[in-house]
């Protein structure tokens, strides 16, 4: 709603275990300045710049924003910092276009980055104060169980993690960015790896990464270039005791879509979206997203999975980046997913270029499937 | 309504943060290391200390021209630490002075031991105190001392915490062996643990109503990765409905292989010897089967 | 811009020590105040700020969501930001015109861990955080590039702490003593929230808060390359808000300490005779991450109160002023 935004600049780094060569100022300056030179601009155009990353214990600086402010360009001007847990990339992006939907700005440069290997992603997400210490271990000890209820409600068959988890290793192939990278990869591989939390295998979860990304967004009388448009913007939030709470379905997932689908004039997304880049960490999310987000009915999200449709020659690719599965920068991953939506629609997604895309979805979670952020973008002015 | 309950609780990543630094900050720590110290030159002609990859002012990228400065400045702003901080540089009273180093535009913040405030003032001209095993740290320089008289990074906070006054009413409960849920009066739902608020329509908890130790495993997962709290791998930890609750918890299941474990099983509480339980869930060593039929499941 | 105005304002009973309550049950009475006095249950957007490392844990904002009753699910996000940047957030939210109403709040427990060290963490990472620079450090470095007169920081001190102690809100603190000077805002435990309303909703109340302006601005980071004895980020502010276009009756200026007064009082070009920290301010109550949406509060309630018809409200963020935020409140939109 409001103005109408575009994306005219994508900046990535390239996403890996160890980013041994930079410092954090670099990393994120990196990012900011490969899509400053997409958008044939420098830092002196930007009127404000937009920060996000998942938990500050990760690197162990508080509140870095005020450090980083001025690698990225950002002295004299108004810098937002947002954390949101795992959807924070996602609400970054939205934070970041809701200046330029306000009317505030004409041009905003949106960054997010996770330098894990400062620290151990475990460790950062597990640290619980006394008395309230849980018995869930990193993410996938928190997942693991409600993908069984998924499994369960579903009855899905037990190889349709080890599909999502293959075609989305080959897609980052693809992906000159993409962390991990693993020729040859098939079921067979992935089900010959350790179950970690079960149902959860070692090669159906994703890594942990170094790595940011960036977007510069403009209002209508600055959009140059081949913008992607935006549709629609859309965030929503539940509480996570809530007695009853449906957390394989949760309502927020589907308010959300259903928000974003009505600004984007969206009634059918499995034939109207041409591509999605969808938050999938641990790959049965696939399948449970797929019904979330109206793309698939109740229980037959993992029929659409199993038949292809979901690949890169499918009829509603999913992850052609090769998606979270394949390069995790937490607090980044989620404006990846937003990011490369912008790059299919504006035709510059080079290998893993879904032909012909001119309406995609951005998608990001976080918390106990809590917390979400989508956008649509589209090649046409809305 | 004070609570004796209150713990030490300590946030430190194990052995440090590592911290890359890239190619304008490794260059002054390799230069620090090796007893010197460098500045960068900006586009417009001036010379950053301590390095940054960028002019801070406008996000430029700065030249790729170092230049030696120093080692010797000349204090600027000062300020007195008569109580010196664990992580302080000195253990022994001094001053944060912003050092202007010869040939630098920008000035240095680092310490300045002159061992009184008196003898420390705006002009002072200070020198470096190198330490002698040099690792490549800002603290390489153990601190600034008048004219002539002479990294990992450990991240470490310490708190006190209490449990807020719902959780500690509940453990209250647990001690003496029961479990106390709150029933929202406006939703008709019992959430356990208690809680003064209900999380769906946001009203007070007011009501408390003690659940059952007895209840249903909804899910749960398999871990096959070892953690401190749990006996042994592979362990379950499950969400489990107690029998009078609409919330469910999530705790161990033991006393059944892990692959034995089913959604639908019942489930109770094994609690420790009533003699050395205190105001924590360890009271419940976990939840094992009761030998039950399955609860059924919702479609 | 679109027309918005504070329509409602709460906050605790700030404490300088752990009551026992969490940071959701400090919260719990503050959202039922301000639902009261707005007469609104729901709202178009949520914002809210806080920070892990003050809590003790990641993700310390999950569980006041919880506190809020989020259900249905709402429209939120949240910054690491005091929660007046997440009031800034729900401002730009309501110029989109979609929706009109916004909840801000904020919270945060000092008494949870060393303030003074904790806030070591958030300077430059590589040459500040190794050498243990702590909060009332780098603000002694501020304060002697400013060269500030030390009678009239007392002074300040002391009518900071005599208007707390008319503040229902504020700490009860003694006057300042040699032992005891107080140039330090203390540490607070404390929470605050703020209703926002826009479009068809400012019909609904006979008072409001009109924000005619509101902007913030950062400065480089490292202290040794900045003048710190200016704010030039925080003039900057003000001009974009429009301080100087009018009369400035009140202002509540997020001064940490007693020396950024003097700053901030310069820097935003208030008047001589403006009334500043009439609540007492930080110096007499620093819930920190509420304290600054607290300073917009502040200034809103004496426009409701009608004893005010102009009012600055100021929010800083980072080491020795490095981020500040300026808002305009008014009795006229």
């Amino acid at each position: 709603m409001g103005n109408r935004c575009a994306v005219i600049g994508v900046g990535q780094t390239h996403y890996t275990t160890k980013r041994r060569d930079v410092s954090m100022a670099g990393l994120v300056r990196e990012a900011a300045l490969r899509a400053l030179e997409d958008a044939e601009l420098t830092f002196r155009d930007i009127d404000a710049v937009v920060i996000g990353k998942a938990p500050d214990l990760f690197e162990g600086v508080m509140m870095p924003e005020a450090y980083l402010a001025d690698a990225l360009g950002a002295a004299g001007k108004p810098v937002t910092r947002v954390h949101t847990a795992g959807s924070v990339g996602g609400s970054t992006a939205l934070v970041g276009a809701s200046l330029i939907q306000g009317g505030v700005h004409d041009r905003v440069l949106v960054v997010a980055y996770e330098k894990q290997s400062e620290s151990n992603a475990t460790w950062a997400l597990s640290t619980h104060l006394p008395f309230t210490a849980s018995l869930v271990v990193g993410a996938g000890g928190y997942f693991a169980p409600h993908i069984r209820e998924y499994v369960r409600r579903s009855g899905a068959p037990a190889h349709i993690g080890a599909l999502v988890a293959v075609k989305d290793r080959r897609n980052a192939l693809k992906n000159p960015y993409a962390h991990l990278r693993i020729p040859g990869i098939d079921r067979a591989m992935v089900e010959s790896t350790p179950m970690l939390w079960e149902p959860i295998r070692y090669l159906e979860t994703c890594p942990s990464s170094d790595g940011a990304c960036a977007l510069v967004l403009a209002s209508e009388r600055a959009a140059t270039g081949r913008p992607a448009w935006v549709h629609g913007t859309a965030m929503r939030s539940e509480p996570i005791f809530r007695a009853g709470r449906d957390t394989v379905n949760p309502r927020a997932g589907q308010d959300c879509a259903a928000d974003v689908y009505r600004q984007a004039g969206i009634t059918d997304p499995r034939r109207e979206i041409d591509v999605a880049e969808v938050y999938v960490p641990f790959s049965w999310y696939e399948p449970m997203w797929l019904e979330n987000l109206g793309f698939a009915d109740l229980t037959e999200g993992w029929k659409l999975t199993e038949s292809g449709a979901t690949a890169l020659d499918g009829d509603i690719p999913w992850n052609a980046s090769g998606g979270v599965l394949s390069s995790n920068p937490i607090g980044a991953s989620g404006l990846i997913r937003f990011a490369e939506a912008a790059l299919q629609v504006r035709g510059l997604a080079g290998e893993h270029q879904v032909a012909g895309a001119r309406t995609a979805l951005g998608h990001a979670y976080g918390g106990g499937a809590q917390f979400f952020a989508m956008w649509i973008v589209g090649a046409d002015k809305p | 309504m004070p609570s004796d309950l209150s713990a030490r609780h300590i946030l430190e990543f194990p052995g440090g943060y590592t911290r890359t630094t890239g190619p304008v900050i490794g260059r002054f720590l390799t230069e620090l290391r090796d007893g010197r110290i460098v500045g960068v030159r900006t586009a417009d002609g001036r010379t950053l200390v301590p390095p940054l990859e960028y002019d801070p002012h406008t996000g430029d990228p700065v030249t790729g021209e170092y230049v030696q400065v120093g080692p010797a400045g000349t204090v600027a702003e000062w300020t007195w630490v008569t109580a010196p901080r664990a992580a302080h540089p000195l253990d022994r009273p001094f001053a944060w002075a912003m050092i202007r180093l010869d040939g630098a535009d920008t000035a240095l913040v680092h310490a300045v031991d002159t061992g009184h405030p008196k003898a420390i003032r705006a002009g002072l001209r200070v020198w470096p105190r190198w330490r002698a095993e040099r690792v490549g740290q800002i603290t390489d320089i153990e601190c600034f001392v008048p004219e002539v008289t002479m990294i990992v990074s450990p991240v470490r906070t310490e708190y006190t915490v209490t449990p807020g006054r719902a959780l500690t009413r509940f453990l209250e409960g647990v001690r003496d062996g029961i479990l106390l849920g709150g029933r929202c009066a406006t939703c008709d739902k019992v959430y356990l643990p208690y809680r003064i608020s209900c999380p769906e329509c946001g009203s007070p908890i007011e009501e408390e109503r003690q659940v059952s130790d007895t209840g249903t495993v909804t899910t749960f997962a398999i871990n096959n990765l070892p953690d401190p709290r749990a006996p042994e791998v592979p362990f379950v930890s499950a969400y489990i409905l107690l029998d009078g609750a609409d919330t469910p918890m999530i705790a161990l299941v033991g006393g059944v292989p892990a692959h034995e474990v089913r959604q639908g099983m019942r489930v109770r509480a094994v609690w420790v010897p009533e003699a050395e339980r205190t105001l924590s869930m360890t009271n419940i060593t976990w939840f094992a089967p009761t030998g039950e039929p399955d609860a059924e499941l919702e479609a | 811009m679109r027309a918005v105005a504070v329509a409602a304002f709460a906050q605790t009973v700030h404490t300088g020590h752990d009551t026992g309550l969490s940071e959701p049950e400090l919260l719990l009475p503050v959202l039922a105040e301000v639902r009261a006095k707005s007469g609104l249950r729901a709202f178009g957007f949520t914002c809210s700020g806080s920070c892990d490392y003050l809590a003790g844990a990641p993700f310390s904002f999950v569980s006041a969501l919880d506190a809020l009753g989020a259900w249905p699910p709402i429209s939120e996000s949240h910054v690491e930001m005091d929660a007046a940047f997440a009031l800034y957030e729900a401002w730009v939210r309501l110029q989109h015109g979609d929706v009109d109403s916004a909840l801000v709040y904020g919270f945060g427990k000092s008494s949870l861990g060393d303030l003074r060290e904790i806030m070591t963490l958030q300077l430059d990472p590589y040459y500040l955080a190794p050498l243990g620079l702590d909060q009332l450090s780098y603000a002694g470095l501020q304060a002697a590039a400013l060269g500030a007169d030390r009678a009239e920081l007392d002074a300040i001190v002391r009518r900071c702490r005599a208007d707390g102690r008319r503040n229902p809100y504020a700490l009860d603190l003694p006057d300042p003593t040699e032992q005891d000077d107080g140039h330090a805002a203390p540490i607070t435990d404390g929470a605050a929230a703020v209703v926002l309303v826009a479009g068809d909703l400012l019909r609904e109340y006979p008072r409001l808060a009109y924000l005619t302006g509101i902007a913030h601005r950062i400065e480089p980071h490292y202290l040794g390359m900045r003048d710190l004895a200016r704010s030039p980020s925080a003039a900057d502010a003000a001009t974009a808000a429009g301080v100087g276009k009018g009369r400035v009756d009140v202002a509540e200026l997020h001064t940490q300490f007693s020396h950024e007064e003097l700053i901030l009082r310069e820097a935003l070009g208030l008047p001589p005779d403006t009334l500043i920290n009439p609540s007492g301010g930080p110096l007499a109550a620093n819930p920190v991450m509420a304290t600054g949406l607290i300073r917009v509060g502040e200034a809103a309630q004496r426009i409701l109160d009608g004893t005010a018809g102009r009012a600055v409200a100021h929010a800083t963020g980072g080491p020795c002023l490095q981020q500040n935020l300026v808002a305009v409140l008014s009795e006229e939109a």
